[in-house]
C-alpha cells in the first residue's frame, strides 16, 4: 500500500460507520473490551440501517446493567429506567406513541430476575415490543453474582462452589409467555443476529432476540475460560443452529453444546389490535380506534 | 388551555370521592391509567376503565404496582397525561419508580387512597399514617407535592390541580385521599369544560440537535423534549447533566439534587394552599388535612361555643408543608394542635416549626375509624389549660 492510499483510508475511516446510530459524544464506553456488547450493538445498528426505517420513529429503552447501558449509547429517544422496569415503561411508551418502533435492549437479571414478570405479562399481551436480551450468565455490573440463566456448576462470586440452581431457558419462557417471534443467536452470529434483529423488529408484536454472550472479566475469569474472545469464539463454535425446533429443546449446561436459531415466528394480534377489535365489537361506529399521543380523536 | 367539553360531565353528580377523582383525571385530560386493583382505590380504576374507550384513552390493568409505577412514567414521556392508583402495600411498591419519576422530572399523578397499615394492615378501613412514606418514601433526597382532599368534590377538583401542577413543575404528583373519602358519597358539582383551567405541557421551542432534556439548574423548570420527533435525547435515573447523560461525581449531584429541591421550595408561595378559619385572634389553632379535618370540626364547635378561642387550618397540601405559616402561628397562639389518623407524621413537621415557641399537641388515632370528637375536644381542652 502506497503512502497517500494508506493516508486515505484513515480518512475514509475518521468517520465511525455506525456515527449516525451512535452518540459519539458519549464514547468511549464503559464496556470491557470482547464483551460481546460491542457486536450486539453494531448488529442492532446495522439492522436498522438496514431496514432503512425512520429512526426519529424509534426509542429503545433499559433496564440497569451493562447491558442496560445500551439505551445511553444508542442516538434514538432513550430511557435508562431502573432495574428491572425497561418492559412497563416501554410498556407505556408504546401505548402512547403507537407509530413508534420501541426497543428494550438489557441484560439477562434485568429482563428475566427482577423484571421477570413484567417479561411473561408483555410477552402475554403481545405488546408491540422488541426485546433484546443479551445473556452472559451472570450480573456483570454489579462484579459477577449467580443470574437466573447461570448453568449448573458454573461459577459466580455468590456461588463460589459453583451454581446448583436450575436455570432457565429464555426462549422457552419467551414462547410459552406468547411472544411471537423467538431466536437465539451467539455473540459472533453478527449475519444471523443482524437478520433477526430485522425480523424482530420488522414482527408486529413481542418478538425476542437472546444473544448468548461472553463477560469477559467475571464470567469468564471466575470459571477460569480464558480471554473474552475466547469464550466468544467457545459459544459460536460450539453451537448447532436448529431452526424451528421446541424452545424446550433449547436448554443450555456449562460449557457444552448451544442450540440456536429462530424457533418461534407467528402470526397473532397485538395490544393494541385487540384493544381495537374489543371495543369496535363492544361499541360499534361510537368508537374509534385508538391512535396515541399523536392520534386522530 | 380549557378542559374538553367531551371529558366533562357537567352538572350535579352523586359520586364517591373515588369516582370524583377518576372524573377529575378525565376532566383533566388524563388518557392513559395504569394501575393494579387494591382496596380502598380500585373503584378510581374501574370507573377510568369504563370511561376511557369512548374518550380517546387506554387503562390497562398491570401485573403489578411497579409496572403501574413504570407504564405511566413511559405514558407521560410519549405525550399522554397518564395517572395511577393505589393503597398501602402498592404505594409502598411504587416508591422506587416514583423516585425515577422524580429523577427524570416527569409529570404523572399518584392518588393513595389510604387505609390501616402497616403491611396488608386494614384493607377496607381508612387511615393517614403513609404521610411520612409520601414526602420520603423513596430513597435519597427531593421534594414532593402531595394534596389532600376532604371530600368528593375535592377528589375531583384536587385531582385537575394535582395534574396542572404535575405539568408546571414537571415531576408526579400525589394525591394523598383516604378510605373514607374515597368510599363517601355526597354531591359533587363538575363546573362546565370552560371553566376548568388545565396546565398544558411545555415542549421546547429549539430545534433537534440544539435541545437538551434538563436544561435549567437551581430549580427553573425546563422544557420537555418530545418524543418521535427526532430530538433523539437520553434520559437516565442517574445522576445527569443538562444533556441527560449520566455523570457520577459530587459537582454533578449537588447541581441536580439542589435542583431538584429548589423546583419546589422557591415556588412554595405558589404551591401551598391551606384554608385558614378563625386563625386572627385565636389562642388554639388546629391544624388538618383531609377527612381528619372535617372530623375535628364538631369538636372545634363545641369548644368555640366554651369560649375557648379555636381556629383552624385545612391543608390542602401537605406537602410541601407551610412552614412560614406555621412558624408566624406559634409565635402568636398558646397551642397547635395537629389531628391526624395516625401516631404523629405531620404533626413532627408542626411541631419542629413551633420550636417551642408554642405548646403542641397531637390528636393522633390508629387508624380503622375516624377520631371520636369528644377525643379531639378533651385535648382542646387540654392545650386551652
Ligand atoms: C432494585 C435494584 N436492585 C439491585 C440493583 C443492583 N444491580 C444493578 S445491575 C444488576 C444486575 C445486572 O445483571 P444483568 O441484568 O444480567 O446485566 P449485565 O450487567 O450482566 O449486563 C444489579 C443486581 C439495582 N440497580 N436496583
Amino acid at each position: 500500500m502506497s503512502a497517500k492510499q494508506v493516508k486515505d483510508t484513515a480518512q475514509e475511516i475518521k468517520e465511525h460507520p455506525m456515527e449516525g446510530l451512535l452518540r459519539m459524544d458519549r464514547m468511549p464506553h464503559i464496556w470491557c473490551s470482547t464483551c460481546g456488547l460491542g457486536t450486539t450493538v453494531t448488529a442492532l445498528a446495522t439492522a436498522i440501517n438496514q431496514l432503512g426505517l425512520d429512526t426519529n420513529k424509534m426509542a429503545v429503552v433499559s433496564g440497569i446493567g451493562c447491558t442496560g447501558r445500551v439505551a445511553g449509547y444508542l442516538k434514538l429517544d432513550s430511557f435508562h429506567t431502573t432495574h428491572g422496569r425497561a418492559l412497563p415503561f416501554a410498556l407505556g411508551l408504546h401505548i402512547s406513541r403507537p407509530d413508534m418502533k420501541v426497543i428494550v435492549f438489557s441484560g439477562d437479571g434485568d429482563l428475566i430476575s427482577i423484571g421477570g414478570n413484567h417479561f411473561i405479562h408483555t410477552a402475554r399481551r403481545n405488546v408491540d415490543i422488541t426485546v433484546i436480551c443479551v445473556n452472559n450468565f451472570i450480573y456483570a455490573m454489579t462484579g459477577g453474582q449467580v443470574a437466573p440463566t447461570t448453568p449448573v456448576t458454573a461459577k459466580s462470586s455468590t456461588t463460589p462452589y459453583g451454581c446448583y440452581e436450575h436455570p432457565f431457558n429464555l426462549p422457552r419462557l419467551a414462547a410459552s409467555s406468547g411472544a411471537t417471534y423467538v431466536a437465539r443467536w451467539t455473540a459472533l452470529h453478527i449475519r444471523r443476529m443482524t437478520n433477526s434483529f430485522k425480523e424482530a423488529i420488522a414482527k408486529p408484536g413481542f418478538s425476542f432476540v437472546e444473544v448468548i454472550a461472553p463477560c469477559s472479566t467475571l464470567y469468564a475469569r471466575l470459571n477460569r475460560l480464558g480471554t473474552g474472545l475466547d469464550l466468544m469464539k467457545f459459544y459460536h463454535d460450539n453451537s448447532v443452529i436448529k431452526h424451528g425446533i421446541e424452545p424446550k429443546d433449547a436448554d443450555i449446561d456449562f460449557q457444552s453444546k448451544i442450540v440456536v436459531g429462530k424457533f418461534i415466528d407467528i402470526e397473532k394480534p397485538t395490544y393494541i389490535e385487540c384493544l381495537n377489535d374489543a371495543n369496535k365489537h363492544v361499541f360499534g361506529d361510537k368508537y374509534k380506534p385508538y391512535g396515541g399521543s399523536d392520534g386522530s380523536y | 388551555m380549557k378542559a374538553d367539553p367531551r371529558n366533562v360531565l357537567t352538572g350535579a353528580n352523586y359520586l364517591d370521592g373515588n369516582h370524583a377523582s377518576a372524573e377529575g383525571a378525565i376532566a383533566a385530560g388524563c388518557k392513559f391509567f395504569a394501575g393494579y386493583p387494591i382496596t380502598p382505590s380500585t373503584e378510581i380504576a374501574e370507573r377510568f376503565a369504563r370511561r376511557i374507550p369512548l374518550l380517546g384513552g387506554v387503562f390497562i390493568q398491570m401485573e403489578d404496582e411497579l409496572a403501574s409505577m413504570n407504564a405511566i412514567l413511559g405514558a407521560s414521556w410519549g405525550g399522554l397525561k397518564s395517572m395511577t392508583c393505589t393503597s398501602g402495600p402498592g404505594f409502598s411498591l411504587m416508591m422506587e419508580n416514583f423516585g425515577l419519576g422524580i429523577m427524570l422530572e416527569t409529570p404523572t399523578v399518584l392518588v393513595n387512597v389510604q387505609r390501616g397499615g402497616p403491611s396488608t394492615g386494614l384493607p377496607t378501613l381508612p387511615g393517614q399514617a403513609d404521610m411520612m412514606q409520601a414526602r420520603w418514601g423513596s430513597h435519597g433526597d427531593y421534594e414532593v407535592i402531595a394534596l389532600a382532599p376532604d371530600s368528593p368534590q375535592e377528589s375531583f377538583e384536587l385531582t385537575i390541580h394535582a395534574f396542572n401542577l404535575s405539568e408546571k413543575y414537571r415531576m408526579p404528583v400525589l394525591v394523598m385521599t383516604d378510605e373514607c373519602v374515597g368510599h363517601m358519597t355526597e354531591k359533587v358539582i363538575i363546573p362546565p369544560a370552560e371553566e376548568i383551567e388545565l396546565v398544558e405541557r411545555k415542549y421546547t421551542d429549539k430545534k433537534p440537535g440544539e435541545a437538551w432534556p434538563y436544561e435549567s439548574t437551581n430549580g427553573d423548570i425546563a422544557p420537555m423534549l418530545p418524543v418521535g420527533k427526532g430530538y433523539k435525547f437520553h434520559v437516565t435515573g442517574l445522576t445527569h447533566d443538562y444533556r441527560g447523560y449520566p455523570v457520577i461525581n459530587a459537582e454533578a449531584q449537588k447541581l441536580k439534587v439542589k435542583h431538584l429541591v429548589d423546583k419546589i421550595n422557591k415556588n412554595v408561595d405558589d404551591i401551598i394552599w391551606i384554608e385558614e378559619k378563625d386563625t386572627d385572634d385565636a389562642e388554639i389553632v388546629m391544624l388538618s388535612y383531609g377527612i381528619s379535618s372535617r372530623v375535628m370540626q364538631p369538636a372545634i364547635a363545641r369548644a368555640r361555643k366554651e369560649g375557648i378561642k379555636v381556629g383552624q387550618i385545612k391543608m390542602v397540601t401537605v406537602w410541601p408543608f407551610a412552614e412560614k405559616r406555621i412558624a408566624e402561628l406559634a409565635g402568636k397562639v398558646k397551642s397547635l394542635i395537629m389531628v391526624e389518623m395516625n401516631y404523629g407524621q405531620v404533626f413532627l413537621e408542626m411541631d419542629r416549626i413551633a420550636r417551642g415557641r408554642c405548646k403542641t399537641y397531637l390528636a393522633g388515632h390508629a387508624g380503622g375509624t375516624v377520631h371520636k370528637p369528644e377525643d379531639i375536644y378533651q385535648i382542646i381542652k387540654e392545650a386551652a389549660k
